[in-house]
């Protein structure tokens, strides 16, 4: 209705449009011409939006970045050429090296355990029942929740009281009370909880979509065989969801590598730098402290990382889906 | 066949007494841990909540003085700006999703493959890996302390472009060229003809788009220059650390900002179930 409406108006607007000009009649060679110019264009013009928008704020910053980590950046002195100097500078940093340690084990401790804790619920939520709906609809809110949003709950949950919401769940358990995110020893596994928490949803959903794409045949097949319920999932179930495990992987690393707002809003790397990752010491160099070459070097590492991560991901499933097939 | 295969583990279609049991038990475990601290979160916010340890989710009166407070230290302000920038934000990026698609999904020119690349490559390079650049080239454009600069950026996404792309390629060409015929012109084409038969797709990457924007803290970190431009999501920390606030202002203003998201998911699952399906396995 809206979209009929506006096309109505797009009509009236431009009333004065010559009719025919796609599809001309035999003309003259210089129109004709002129119409294939216009033709080249078309596409173009269309694309334009999106590549004024993407070179401006992803490949003219890209460019800069590259350029800064190869300099001394210094406002109004002029830049000074140092060659790999930023790289070495940081490289051999130990809050860096720390840092890169730290997102590593949070990247992978979070994708992983979204992936093995998003794959047990779609286990146990498979179904196609409205309250299976309900619950997994549930289930999934925190994958919606702004990560400010959920941030901000999970600090007052995890106050570090004895009477703390956390705290008091553990203590029914006889565990506990922990310090959470103000402890050295538990800060990073309570932000890699957090990541879990939101991360387990949506892999959950993922996971569901391929199960069922499972042909039933085969779980009829593996029980008429007498296969177990275990040994008809490890050897039915999940081959067929390797492509799945493959793509959640390669996204929740990536996402992994750059996690910035949870560690900045959680814990702004502390206490005392127990979870700082390479994306919030990049910004604390670049904006706080106005090392901007030395924060440049390092996103050129987090990219190349990333780059580095995608590409051998996707070998390894171009060879796997070779074998198979 | 109604038999007992409809689920690979098989617990949901199970029988009898202790199987009922046993589900709701899991179902109720389930849903506690991932809706239960967002459900706190609502409850905190009605309730009187002076600190942390005096959440609860059963105890406490109804009020609305965590709102009130929260008013008076500017969140609807706040909450206003969030929405100009989602709303702005979200056009903007149908608008430029739309018109890509339309031109990589119907159109053959010289460097395609080429332009097809680049899109995918600014997956690689979000606003994380590029902060310190962008903030620069942010400063230079004058896009730094002004909502215009958390919106002109989240314009092109490739995400939404690769959607629209796919989804218009299925378009049977043979309406286009009927409307050719009738004289109809590129941009009438698109307008009139591809655009109307686009909806279901407008739908899901309009959802995601919101999602996308709304959860967005890094860019409108790096534009804001005082507190008349932050976003709901920024004010929170600056709530937090405001001394003579409550919890529970926090958490009434957490409420304000997560309920649009949540309410925008609950309105359009369908679409965004089928974004993410489509999304993640196309990568």
């Amino acid at each position: 209705m809206k979209a009929t409406g506006s096309g109505a108006a797009a009509t009236a607007v431009r009333p004065g449009r010559r009719p025919g000009q796609s599809a001309p009649p035999p003309a003259p060679a210089k129109r004709a011409g002129r119409c294939n110019v216009k033709a080249a264009l078309i596409p173009w013009l269309f694309l334009a939006p999106a590549l004024v928008i993407f070179a401006m704020f992803k490949f003219w910053p890209m460019a800069q970045a590259v350029k800064m980590s190869l300099y001394e950046v210094r406002p109004y002195l002029g830049d000074r050429w140092v060659g790999l100097d930023n790289y070495r500078q940081m490289l051999t940093d130990e809050d860096f090296l720390a840092a890169i340690g730290h997102t590593v084990v949070l990247a992978v401790g979070q994708t992983g355990g979204a992936i093995v804790l998003g794959m047990g619920l779609a286990l146990l939520l498979e179904g196609s029942a409205r309250h299976l709906w309900v619950v997994r609809t549930a289930a999934f809110l925190p994958t919606v929740a702004a990560m400010a949003v959920v941030a901000e709950v999970w600090r007052i949950l995890y106050f570090p009281a004895p009477d703390g919401a956390v705290n008091s769940i553990l203590s029914w358990f006889g565990a506990g009370p922990s310090q959470f995110l103000n402890s050295e020893d538990s800060s990073l596994l309570s932000v890699m909880a957090v990541g879990i928490w939101r991360g387990a949803p949506y892999d959950m959903m993922i996971f569901l979509a391929g199960l069922a794409g499972v042909d039933r045949n085969l779980y009829e097949a593996a029980a008429v065989d007498g296969a177990s319920v275990f040994r008809r999932i490890w050897h039915v179930t999940f081959p067929a969801l390797r492509p799945v495990f493959a793509i959640l992987f390669t996204l929740a690393a990536i996402r992994g590598l750059r996690v910035f707002t949870e560690i900045f809003l959680l814990t702004n790397g502390g206490p005392n730098g127990a979870t700082e990752v390479m994306m919030t010491l990049i910004y604390k160099l670049g904006l706080e402290r106005g090392e901007l070459g030395i924060a440049a070097a390092g996103s050129m590492l987090l990219l190349a990382a990333t780059v580095l991560l995608t590409v051998v991901v996707r070998a390894v499933q171009a060879r796997s889906s070779r074998q198979v097939a | 066949m109604a038999s007992g295969f409809d689920s690979a583990l098989g617990f949901s279609g199970r029988r009898g007494p202790v199987a009922a049991v046993a589900k709701v038990v899991v179902y109720t475990i389930v849903v506690a841990v991932f809706a239960g601290p967002l459900l706190a979160l609502m409850v905190g916010a009605f309730t009187r909540v002076p600190d942390p340890t005096s959440l609860s989710l059963t105890s406490g009166e109804f009020t609305f003085d965590n709102f009130t407070r929260a008013f008076d230290r500017g969140v609807l302000g706040y909450l206003a700006n969030s929405f100009i920038v989602v709303g702005g934000g979200l056009l903007l990026q149908i608008a430029v999703s739309v018109s890509a698609a339309y031109s990589l999904a119907r159109k053959k020119f010289p460097l395609m493959k080429l332009v097809f690349l680049l899109i995918l490559s600014t997956m690689m390079l979000p606003e994380e890996v590029l902060a310190i650049p962008l903030s620069l080239v942010l400063s230079e454009v004058n896009l730094t302390g002004s909502l215009l600069g958390m919106i002109v950026p989240v314009g092109a996404w490739a995400f939404s472009i690769l959607v629209m792309t796919e989804f218009m390629k299925e378009i049977p060409v043979e309406l286009e060229e009927a409307a050719r015929l009738d004289g109809a012109g590129d941009l009438r084409v698109f307008w009139s003809v591809v655009l109307p038969l686009c909806r279901p797709a407008l739908g899901v990457i309009g959802i995601f788009g919101f999602t996308m924007i709304w959860d967005q803290y890094l860019l409108p970190l790096l534009v804001a220059t005082d507190a008349q431009q932050f976003t709901l999501p920024l004010a929170l920390r600056t709530l937090r650390s405001d001394e003579e606030v409550g919890v529970g202002v926090l958490l009434a203003a957490a409420l304000l900002a997560l309920l649009p998201s949540v309410l925008a998911f609950l309105a359009m699952q369908r679409q965004f179930m089928r974004g993410l399906t489509s999304g993640a396995v196309k990568g």
